[in-house]
């Protein structure tokens, strides 16, 4: 009974059942290739001087990724920290409040900002954020904030954690804004109505009712803001000065994990076990993004699933 | 009446924050723009776009990035055809092969998300392993692989999204004609789809086309034009990225005009796909 | 063989919800039968069941048998899409294939066979014509179709239909979306089909069952109550569910528990 449409369908069928399957199992790949790489500087080395030690001297065979792991951490967290309240912020904006005018305008700029190169954000971040922190920020907070050592730094430049972050926020911005957004609107209509009804204001029904309700969702779009953060390469290395120190105050220059990678790889076959530590920062950097990944993956699903 | 007062000011205020948020949020994106036109256009006239760098350029200037437009273009269509010879598929298999609660479903999807948020420094290195292990050099092929890794989650999702809010009905209408469930897919639920998978196709490729921390590894650099699937070939964001790592203004100008002419080619590309998407939608039933 | 739909003991759950419960029932041939019942009550599901789009759902489990022509279609190796050739569906709202109107009605005549372009026209023209729709779209065959008034659709559907050369026609409440005008034009041309097709009609609506049918199956909670000729159905229902519904009366579940002792009730003279 087999015609010829019949077979095409159930071709189809498995070919495309098998694409799927190589698909998903592309994750798994990507882990075994970088840890069968990485594999021969972890026998020689013991995880915890690789992780904890400061000493970077590949041509000594030191490798100590903390003050790239730290470099990674304060970016960041400075990104996170500026990013998270505009972004949250602007998402309730767009849900609750703004006009379908205003909400024209902003929508179709996250989606732009969204799709720019990072490297145009690099390019935007030396010539404006370098320039506005080195001769703006440093020297106001130095002579204001001098006094907390979280302000002062002997670095003369901009290049800096700051101005790392700072482009880092603006650049995970626009997704974290989006995700968060969708987050609020799938909040249903029957909740705030029955704050309002109370006779909450507009606010006080999203301070109390709408953000609580939206909570696990928000924290899911902080987190993939993060993830985005911590891989990015381009945007960050252009401005944060790369100096393999680890950093003790915003102004200072840093260092970070996909940085070195990007940097080094030109010579990375030329001195032993190089080629080897860079492929275990890229391990370092997958299991961290796929470990947050994995769990904003969970809390929207269970999202998903609630509303249905 | 004190109490009411402070509750309706508390909003005031935050109204005011919100309002200035999203204010900055586009003045910082004219900001960009208008910093990137500034410094790149005084490069920009028809030599810089139709000509490759002059030998030795990195220490005089001279020439133009006809090299990086060109390589640019080669990987990112070449990237794209790929992710999407692989990600539509696999999306139409998702929405029309499989049923709506299948386990397997879930699974893709899920895997797709794990990828979208691997970064792409971490697919140059998986790129650089697989180069490794085929003994292959740092050229295009080994850069449209790489990037059409990077690019295959996020078309995907993009085209899943929309392939989702198909309506059951129209499936059903065409299985009870008769259709077979592959006919089905590509002349029906593709068709119906179709501006909104043109849309994810245009994202992976602005994602593509935009994207060096991938490339560096795999598809090298070069001051020549791409000629061979095989070599290496230069691209517009890498080009931004050592031009401006020169200290010479000459050299750094092709940098300036580099970014301008990426960032035209991508504000392109976004803007397209959004009336693509509006012209469409015109023909598409709800 | 004189009755192309045959079921017996049919039964169909999503998942904890048990949506048709041991339903037999035969479907006469080139008659309108129609199936009654308030919403939700099984009623769409076993007109899925007939041409196998019921796999689509999530969690479904079917028991029992479904003959079509004799031939049990939930056997293995039964070729669903030449099953599904058997039977035009007529939805519940009308939807367009997101193509030219020509396209519409094209699309299974090209999928079935191998034609020539002038054969194909040809067959569109007569399919147009057959749903009636011919005269208001000779002009703008290659318009979308998308852009036919809702009406036209459901007769645009009924032409697409009736292109792959059915035997049978599915409607699922084909009229519920329609103007009254519009449904009455559908009413007629299903009168008008039975001289050559099987027609099963799934409706709620009592008036549009009397008006059409030959033959009724009436649905509740997933049971067969009453499968009888329409006359027989409407003019003598044998039970009181039945009557109570033809009536317009409440139905709720109370019914359901309490029919037996009802009708005790009315056996002494009470009444209801």
């Amino acid at each position: 009974m087999l015609t010829k449409r019949t077979i095409k369908d159930i071709l189809a069928k498995h070919a495309m059942f098998f694409l799927a399957c190589a698909v998903s199992l592309l994750v798994i790949f990507i882990f075994g290739g970088l840890f069968f790489k990485s594999s021969t500087i972890l026998k020689n080395k013991p995880l915890a001087e690789l992780l904890f030690s400061v000493d970077w001297h590949p041509s000594r065979g030191n490798f100590g990724f903390a003050p790239f792991i730290m470099g990674t951490i304060w970016v960041t967290v400075v990104a996170i920290f500026l990013a998270v309240p505009a972004s949250l912020l602007t998402a309730i904006f767009l849900a609750e409040y703004a006009h379908k005018k205003i909400r024209g305008v902003i929508k179709p700029v996250l989606d732009l900002l969204a799709g720019i190169s990072p490297v145009i954000f690099g390019v935007f971040g030396i010539l404006v954020i370098v320039p506005f922190v080195g001769n703006g920020l440093k020297p106001f907070c130095e002579k204001f904030l001098g006094f907390i050592p979280f302000f002062r730094s002997d670095n003369f430049t901009g290049y800096s954690v700051l101005s790392a972050g700072i482009v880092l926020a603006i650049m995970i911005f626009p997704t974290m804004a989006q995700v968060a957004e969708e987050v609020v609107n799938s909040v249903p209509q029957e909740t705030r109505e029955s704050s309002l009804a109370l006779g909450a204001t507009k606010w006080e029904t999203i301070k109390y009712v709408v953000v609580k309700k939206a909570g696990a969702g928000i924290i899911a779009a902080i987190i993939l803001g993060l993830s985005r953060a911590f891989g990015e390469t381009i945007a960050v290395l252009m401005v944060v000065g790369n100096v393999i120190k680890v950093p003790h105050s915003l102004f200072d220059a840093a260092y970070t994990l996909p940085a070195l990678i990007a940097n080094n790889y030109g010579e990375m076959m030329s001195i032993p076990l190089y080629d080897s530590a860079l492929l275990l920062a890229a391990l370092i950097l997958l299991a961290v993004t796929v470990f947050f990944n994995i769990g904003a993956w969970f809390i929207l699903l269970r999202i998903e699933k609630s509303y249905v | 009446m004190s109490k009411i007062n402070k509750r309706i000011i508390e909003e005031k205020a935050f109204k005011i924050v919100m309002h200035t948020v999203c204010a900055a949020v586009v003045l910082i994106f004219l900001i960009m723009l208008a910093t990137i036109v500034i410094k790149g256009l005084p490069g920009l006239n028809l030599k810089m776009l139709t000509h490759q760098p002059l030998r030795g350029s990195y220490a005089e200037g001279g020439g133009g990035i006809l090299n990086a437009i060109l390589g640019s273009v080669y990987l990112a269509l070449g990237a794209t055809f790929l992710a999407g010879l692989i990600g539509i598929p696999v999306a139409l298999f998702i929405n029309v092969y499989l049923k709506k609660n299948s386990r397997f479903a879930t699974l893709i999807r899920f895997s797709f998300d794990v990828l979208w948020g691997i970064p792409s420094i971490v697919y140059g290195a998986f790129g650089f392993i697989i180069m490794i292990f085929f003994h292959m050099r740092s050229s295009l092929l080994a850069g449209i692989i790489t990037i059409a890794f990077l690019e295959l989650p996020i078309m995907t999702r993009a085209a899943d999204s929309i392939l989702k809010m198909v309506p059951l009905e129209l499936k059903e209408i065409s299985l009870s004609l008769g259709a077979t469930r592959f006919e089905t897919a590509f002349r029906i639920i593709f068709k119906q789809a179709f501006p909104g998978i043109l849309t994810a196709i245009l994202i992976g490729l602005g994602r593509g086309i935009g994207d060096a921390a991938a490339v560096m590894f795999t598809a090298g650099y070069t001051d020549s034009l791409p000629t061979s699937l095989f070599r290496p070939v230069a691209t517009l964001p890498l080009a931004i990225f050592y031009q401006l790592g020169t200290p010479f203004p000459e050299v750094q100008q092709r940098g300036y005009t580099s970014a301008l002419v990426l960032m035209l080619v991508i504000l392109f590309i976004s803007i397209f796909s959004r009336i693509l998407t509006k012209r469409f939608q015109q023909n598409v039933l709800r | 063989m004189n009755n192309p739909i045959r079921t017996n003991l049919l039964s169909v759950s999503y998942g904890q919800h048990q949506a048709l419960n041991d339903v037999s029932i035969e479907i006469p041939a080139r008659k309108i039968t129609a199936i009654i019942g308030p919403s939700g009550c099984g009623k769409s599901t076993l007109l899925k069941v007939f041409n196998r789009l019921l796999e689509l759902n999530d969690d479904i489990i079917i028991s029992g048998e479904v003959f079509v022509d004799g031939q049990d279609i939930y056997d293995k190796g039964v070729d669903v899409y030449s099953l599904r050739k058997k039977m035009g569906l007529l939805p519940q709202k009308p939807f367009p294939l997101p193509m030219s109107i020509f396209e519409n009605v094209a699309y299974g005549l090209k999928i079935h066979n191998h034609l020539g372009k002038g054969k194909l026209e040809g067959l569109v023209e007569h399919y147009l014509k057959e749903a009636s729709l011919w005269d208001e779209v000779k002009d703008r065959l290659h318009a979308h179709a998308a852009k036919l008034s809702i009406g036209q659709q459901q007769r645009l559907c009924l032409a697409r239909g009736l292109a792959i050369e059915p035997e049978i026609i599915l409607g699922d409440e084909p009229t519920s979306a329609l103007d009254p005008f519009s449904a009455e034009r559908i009413e007629r041309k299903l009168i008008e089909l039975k001289k050559r097709y099987t027609i099963v009609v799934v409706t709620h609506n009592i008036q549009q069952a009397i008006r059409l049918a030959d033959y009724v199956v009436f649905l509740y909670y997933g049971k067969v109550v009453e499968a009888d000729t329409a006359d027989k159905v409407f003019k003598s229902p044998q039970s009181l569910m039945t009557q109570a519904y033809i009536k317009g009366e409440f139905l709720d579940e109370v019914w359901f528990d309490k029919e037996a002792r009802l009708i005790n009730k009315v056996a002494q003279g009470e009444g209801i």
